[in-house]
């Protein structure tokens, strides 16, 4: 009925773009994405997959390319990571305000300067506010299912904006791990064939896109990328719903993942790979009587407000992990939305394995305690060296 | 409405969309002073001046945007400007 292979994330990912059947992939090769995009173009160069590479000299390009080939209605698909996805940064300010449901991969990597290829999130956080819809992973299994969901998410007449999904570099991208691959009439009956009604290139019906927005009408067309993030929640929990039906897997409600969170006072709040040490944490400590609970962000964009002041409304000691920083502010982009919404709660901010430093099963108990004894709303930096 | 993305399907927008709203500066032609060399009609960018049945130049301050290249190139100065006021 269906395959496992033992493959690493960026194989998750490229089986994910095969069986999705995309037309066109744009991509430039960087750390640690570069054997996404090198299995992709073995796919089409052995014909297993029909679809165009377009080889370009830069991200900046690649983004391009995809934003001109989903213009024409096209199923396209990239990936990159770190300063890569730095580089499409005006890019993807185009691919969302053209409403164009492109998908992408990005394998979180930290910026430079110091150079430096390892994992944290500074990269994809950096472009929160770009109006691309963000996924953040825990596993390749989920990367593979993810990048099916997205394209079903992305083209959804309600949303049709694009999705960035998030997979931490080499502790995903270059891990292998079982996956399991659905055959590809099933992603097929899925997924449907993309017909786009509102961008696409057909000379009988010749249309302008990416015209001049003077000051008229730019601002409506904010608010209905706003009005689209809103309607994506809805979408994201049917896609997640659906797939659950069809293939037996799901991820929390979509959205948000809890974890024994219904017994505990202390709750973490994290994204990516990190919830599975701190999954582990819990179960230790499940055994030794003490109850802590995870809040797993899925959905970062859009940011599942709504969720979290559920789930969240009896904790009291709230632990907030990131994996990126705000300079000037001390705290990471997710502690500073928790704070901002869960008001009159003790909110944590913990900044934890930035550049690639492990985060240890000790250093998820060293938090645990904290934020137990902890009196205000703090921000520590976990790891650092003395 | 502003469609999605502000994507325009139909053609011959600009009908509806009118330019003229950015000026700052309203050109004035004198016909009395013109010599019908044509300058302003071949130099506007906008295509906003026209020759009507009598001969005569026409600024169509629909699309006029007002950059006064028309003054600029007037041999003769038959174009003036005046502030718009609105």
């Amino acid at each position: 009925m269906c395959e496992v292979k033992v493959i690493t994330g960026t194989s998750a990912a490229a089986e994910a773009a095969k069986l999705a059947d995309v037309d066109v992939i744009a991509a430039y090769p960087i750390t640690p994405q570069t054997t996404c995009v090198e299995k992709l173009a073995e796919f089409v160069a052995n014909g297993e997959l029909d679809a165009e590479y377009i080889k370009v000299e830069s991200e900046h390009s690649a983004m391009s390319a995809c934003i001109g080939a989903a213009a024409t209605g096209a199923r396209t698909f990239t990936a990159t990571a770190s300063q890569g996805l730095a580089l499409m940064h005006e890019m993807l300010f185009i691919a969302s305000g053209m409403r164009l449901p492109i998908v992408m991969m990005v394998a979180n990597r930290a910026l430079s300067a110091p150079i430096n290829i390892w994992n944290d999130h500074q990269d994809s956080i950096s472009e929160r506010d770009s109006g691309w819809i963000q996924i953040y992973v825990e596993d390749n299994q989920e990367t593979l299912d993810s990048i099916i969901q997205a394209y079903k998410i992305a083209e959804n007449e309600d949303v049709l904006l694009p999705v960035m999904v998030c997979l931490d570099g080499f502790i995903l991208t270059h891990t292998v791990e079982p996956v399991t691959i659905p055959k590809a009439e099933r992603v097929r009956e899925f997924l449907g064939v993309y017909e786009p009604k509102h961008a696409y290139l057909d000379p009988d019906r010749p249309v302008t896109q990416g015209p001049v927005g003077v000051p008229d009408c730019y601002m409506e067309t904010r608010k209905q990328v706003e009005e689209a993030m809103e309607r994506a929640k809805k979408v994201i929990k049917e896609v997640n719903e659906e797939f659950a039906e069809r293939f037996k897997r799901k991820y929390g409600n979509g959205l948000v993942e809890a974890y024994n969170l219904d017994k505990a006072d202390t709750v973490l709040v994290a994204m990516g790979s990190v919830c599975g040490t701190i999954k582990y944490v819990i179960d230790e400590l499940k055994k030794e009587g003490k109850e802590v609970g995870l809040l797993r962000i899925r959905t970062y964009r859009p940011f599942p407000k709504e969720d979290v002041r559920e789930l969240l409304k009896d904790a009291e000691n709230i632990a907030v992990l990131d994996k990126n920083i705000s300079f000037g502010f001390n705290k990471g982009a997710l502690g500073i939305e928790m704070a901002s919404i869960l008001k009159n709660k003790k909110v944590c901010n913990y900044i934890v394995g930035l550049g690639g430093r492990d985060i240890k099963i000790d250093d998820i108990k060293t938090i645990i305690n904290h934020v137990e004894k902890a009196e205000d709303d703090t921000t520590l930096w976990i790891g650092l060296k003395e | 409405m502003v469609t999605i993305a502000a994507i325009i399907y139909e053609p011959g927008n600009s009908i509806k969309n009118k330019t003229g709203s950015w000026r700052t500066f309203r050109p004035i032609l004198d016909n009395e002073k013109c010599v019908k060399c044509e300058n302003c009609y071949i130099f506007c960018p906008e295509g906003a001046i026209q020759e009507d049945e009598n001969g005569n130049f026409k600024i169509d301050y629909d699309y006029c945007k007002g950059c006064l290249i028309c003054m600029n190139e007037c041999p003769v100065n038959a174009i003036t400007k005046v502030r718009e006021e609105k």
